[in-house]
């Protein structure tokens, strides 16, 4: 009897461990090559792993939520007797010798099976698995027009689908028996898997909202002190600046006040109920990028300055937006900054990236008329909707907080005094 | 050396590489290609054209050693005949000439950036080139590898000295009196069929009951009695064990339990091919494998995004006309067009004599899946063209649904049935029935009439038979 080990593989670039998420087998069980034997997940994707061979389970690495270090052994498979293919087996033996080496910091957590089944009887002759039935340039068409031919009724020889059937298909959702107003239903639906990033954010996201009891502040801040030093700062930038917008100043006034509040740069462990207060300001910037939501994370704001804030924001934006964001760049944030600016909107009601206690929403930045007690001027206003986590931070704290850095930000001059 | 970055980058310039990378290139795609040996692959300068070359200099040779025996029908003698094994590998080699330089031309034109050397990963985007100017770094967004395949070695019968691969038996300018070939898949018969032709004594070692394994009996019938009449010595179930002492013999033990000593002057070892997967870094990017190949979707996508697989590396079958397929399909997707693997058969031909075609399922495949079938058989001894060629062995078989006569698959054995193959891959991806290849008409005289009648035959209308 032969042993082969699967190890974790590389599941991404510059991740170095991913989190196990599914154990599709057990200690004792046969599994067939190619069989889906777990499911990791890493920031960035869930990855099914398959069984490249044949055997019998008889150790797995851990249990589901458990990180596993990429190229630690994660399964341990009892294969039967050594293949005859000279092949596989250098292969498999390769592997073996090459792993054998590695420490196993965990003892095995099943005892090998009794009397493990034989291995795996054959899959029975299914009944066959039809391709839908059409030329190559049926084929080609349906795909360019985004039909899914198996929903296509052929009405060819032996059900062959033609070209017509496709054309009567696609016609289907647009010419209806009622066409009134070229108003027309459409019935058909499309189902999509929620895999990967997407998956990520929705576990995130149902973690923050189901644990974390938010309580929501909005405050304006006028911002036409900081929106004409704002414009002074980019005019005068050197080659060597980058051109700042409002999140570093932003930035900063979050590390100012935060020096007077700790209780909003935490993180709390609901599980142990312990709230960590962090020295370090490390903000995390909630970044749209073409898979999904991901937040890029400004290590030290403390001790970076507005340029410094500016220059390696945009370098995390980017490297989030081209996918190459490494796994530490994308985690240990202590607070988040939202920012939906760009796009208009008032009010936003910022979601907390779980175990974070405070998140900070930016909103746009529009010229409102303000009384300034004899008339109404123009100001540039600024919503902030901030979150917070209420078992933790009081409703009085959260808008102590929040208006100090509404006052920061109105005089921002007080943003670079020290002290 | 400045960094090269593209679009694209394409890893070996074999069948499945170049296709796409010329498509790309045609489709706008920036794309470079990086090749460590002459662009087309295994195929063009080691495989499939070198050795039909040979197959075809070696047939011709053996028509005048019929001529020569008195055993021609047609009347035709001739006083003496030689060949000069030298001159038919120089020229061989004048044809993989012509098209391997025919493929950089068309890569010029598609606007490909060729560059020759060893790639090695640095990581999934970024690849290392030794050239012979140093050392070129070029970052793609995308990444095809098409590395191919090498064939495999055997632990006690390491190649080097009188132990060759096919490649360097493709190379030889001096027969082999006695030649002994390791392994009767489709590679090892078709080489040893051509230096038998050549007046080598050949030995073929099969460790499996039949040669080619992966054809049927019936298939396989014929080119056994060509075998057998061409003095060529089978030895079914029987394992190689290693050189002898002197190293002049091969030692086997055959299907009885007996140990024997083959002597030889090279000994081919023909038992498969493995992907290439090693030295170039791919260890260390961790792809999923199937197996010892990488694992790919319908859209050659590997397990890293943006790094796709094609061609004998993506595993069996291992045929050139699928790498090109895959290429062409790979670079439409680069450029954004919808495209998925959605073939219904990839045909395979074993170029031995007599030749042997199978396109889609043959009947047991086909039992196996469920379906109930009905096959038709028509042999090329009652089809006059094979008659004219004095070649009547063989036949023409199709396999059909017994419900709706849909054509499931159709294999031939015959002399030249290679040409046939058109038409069976073509029948099966139109979804053609039975009928409609009986109603169609076929050119008299020729062998594809066989094709025809065996649609006919299984449809219980059989004209000729």
């Amino acid at each position: 009897m032969g042993e082969f080990i699967i190890k974790m593989p590389d599941v991404g670039e510059g991740v170095a461990e991913a989190e196990l998420v599914e154990w599709h087998v057990k200690a004792g069980d046969p599994v067939r090559e190619d069989m889906v034997i777990a499911a990791v997940m890493t920031d960035k994707a869930t990855v099914e792993i398959p069984s490249p061979v044949s055997g019998t389970v008889i150790w797995l690495a851990g249990e589901i939520g458990d990180r596993i270090a990429v190229k630690a052994p994660l399964v341990r498979i009892e294969t039967a007797g050594e293949a005859d293919e000279a092949q596989p087996v250098q292969i498999s033996q390769a592997r073996v010798a090459e792993t054998t080496k590695v420490e196993i910091a965990k003892p095995a957590p099943a005892a090998p099976a009794p009397a493990a089944p034989a291995p795996a009887a054959p899959a029975p002759a299914a009944a066959p698995v039809e391709k839908p039935l059409a030329a190559p340039s049926v084929r080609l068409f349906a795909r360019e027009g985004g039909v899914d031919l198996r929903q296509v009724q052929g009405t060819g020889p032996a059900g062959r689908i033609l070209r017509e059937d496709v054309e009567q298909f696609l016609s289907q959702g647009a010419a209806p028996a009622t066409v009134k107003n070229g108003l027309a239903r459409k019935t058909a639906t499309e189902e999509i898997k929620l895999t990967g990033l997407r998956r990520r954010i929705a576990e995130k996201m149902v973690l923050s909202t189901s644990r974390i009891p938010h309580i929501t502040y909005v405050e304006e801040v006028d911002m036409t002190a900081l929106e004409e030093l704002r414009a002074t700062m980019n005019s005068e930038h050197r080659e060597a600046h980058p051109k700042l917008t409002v999140l570093p100043f932003l930035m900063r006034a979050l590390v100012k006040a935060i020096s007077e509040q700790p209780e909003v740069n935490a993180t709390f462990d609901d599980d142990a109920g312990i709230i960590t207060r962090h020295g370090a300001v490390h903000i995390g910037i909630a970044t749209q990028t073409p898979a999904g939501l991901t937040v890029p994370v400004v290590r030290h704001a403390e001790a970076r300055s507005i340029w410094d804030c500016a220059a390696e924001m945009n370098r995390l934006a980017e490297a989030a937006r081209t996918g190459t964001a490494t796994r530490d760049e994308l985690s240990g944030s202590t607070i988040t900054i939202s920012s939906l600016g760009a796009l208009g909107g008032i009010v936003s009601t910022p979601v907390i990236n779980h175990p974070e206690v405070a998140i900070i929403g930016v909103n746009k930045i529009a010229t409102r008329p303000v009384w300034d007690g004899t008339q109404f001027v123009p100001r540039k206003m600024m919503n902030l909707s901030s979150s917070f986590d209420h078992r933790i931070i009081d409703g009085w704290d959260a808008a102590t907080f929040v208006q100090r850095v509404r006052t920061l930000l109105e005089t921002p001059a007080l943003i670079f005094i020290e002290g | 050396m400045k960094e090269i970055v593209c679009k694209l980058l394409v890893i070996g310039a074999g069948p499945g590489g170049y296709v796409c990378a010329i498509r790309a290139g045609q489709l706008g795609v920036d794309t470079v290609i990086v090749e460590a040996g002459k662009p087309g692959g295994t195929c063009l300068t080691v495989g499939c054209i070198p050795s039909k070359a040979l197959i075809h200099a070696a047939e011709e040779f053996a028509a005048t050693q019929r001529m020569l025996a008195g055993k021609n029908p047609m009347g035709i003698r001739v006083e003496g005949a030689s060949i000069d094994l030298g001159r038919t590998v120089a020229w061989k080699d004048g044809i993989v000439g012509r098209l391997t330089n025919g493929v950089s031309g068309l890569l010029q034109k598609a606007r490909v950036k060729i560059v020759h050397g060893r790639a090695h990963f640095r990581d999934g985007k970024t690849v290392e080139v030794e050239t012979e100017t140093g050392q070129q770094i070029i970052r793609a967004e995308t990444v095809v590898i098409a590395t191919g395949s090498d064939p495999v070695e055997l632990s006690n019968l390491p190649f080097g000295g009188r132990v060759i691969s096919s490649t360097e038996a493709l190379s030889l300018t001096e027969l082999p009196k006695k030649l002994v070939v390791v392994g009767g898949g489709y590679i090892g018969l078709e080489l040893g069929m051509a230096f038998a032709k050549m007046r080598s004594e050949v030995t073929v070692v099969e460790a499996t009951p039949q040669v080619l394994p992966l054809y049927d009996a019936e298939l396989v019938r014929p080119v056994m009695r060509k075998l057998t009449e061409s003095d060529i010595r089978v030895l079914t179930g029987a394992k190689a064990m290693g050189l002898a002492d002197n190293g002049e013999a091969l030692l086997v033990e055959t299907s009885d339990g007996r140990r024997e000593s083959l002597s030889a002057d090279r000994i081919l070892v023909t038992v498969g091919r493995r992907p290439r997967t090693a030295g170039s870094g791919l260890e260390e990017l961790d792809l999923d494998r199937a197996g010892p190949y990488l694992r790919i979707d319908d859209r050659c996508r590997t397990s890293m995004r943006g790094i796709y697989a094609i061609g004998d590396v993506t595993g069996e079958p291992m045929l050139a006309h699928r790498a090109m397929a895959q290429g062409e399909m790979v670079a439409e997707i680069i450029a954004g067009k919808k495209r998925a693997w959605d073939k219904r058969c990839i045909p395979a031909i074993c170029f031995t004599d007599p030749e042997i075609v199978s396109a889609g399922l043959s009947p047991a495949e086909a039992q196996a899946q469920g379906y109930e079938i009905r096959t038709g058989q028509f042999p090329f001894s009652a089809n006059g063209r094979a008659m004219t060629m004095v070649s009547e062995e063989g036949f023409v078989r199709v396999v059909a649904r017994a419900d709706t006569n849909l054509v499931l698959g159709i294999q031939a054995v015959g002399a030249g049935v290679s040409e046939l193959s058109a038409a069976f891959a073509l029948a099966i991806e139109m979804g053609a029935r039975l009928e409609d290849i009986a109603g169609t008409i076929h050119a008299h005289p020729t062998r594809s009439e066989a094709v025809m009648e065996a649609a006919l035959k299984a449809l219980g209308s059989a004209l000729h038979i």
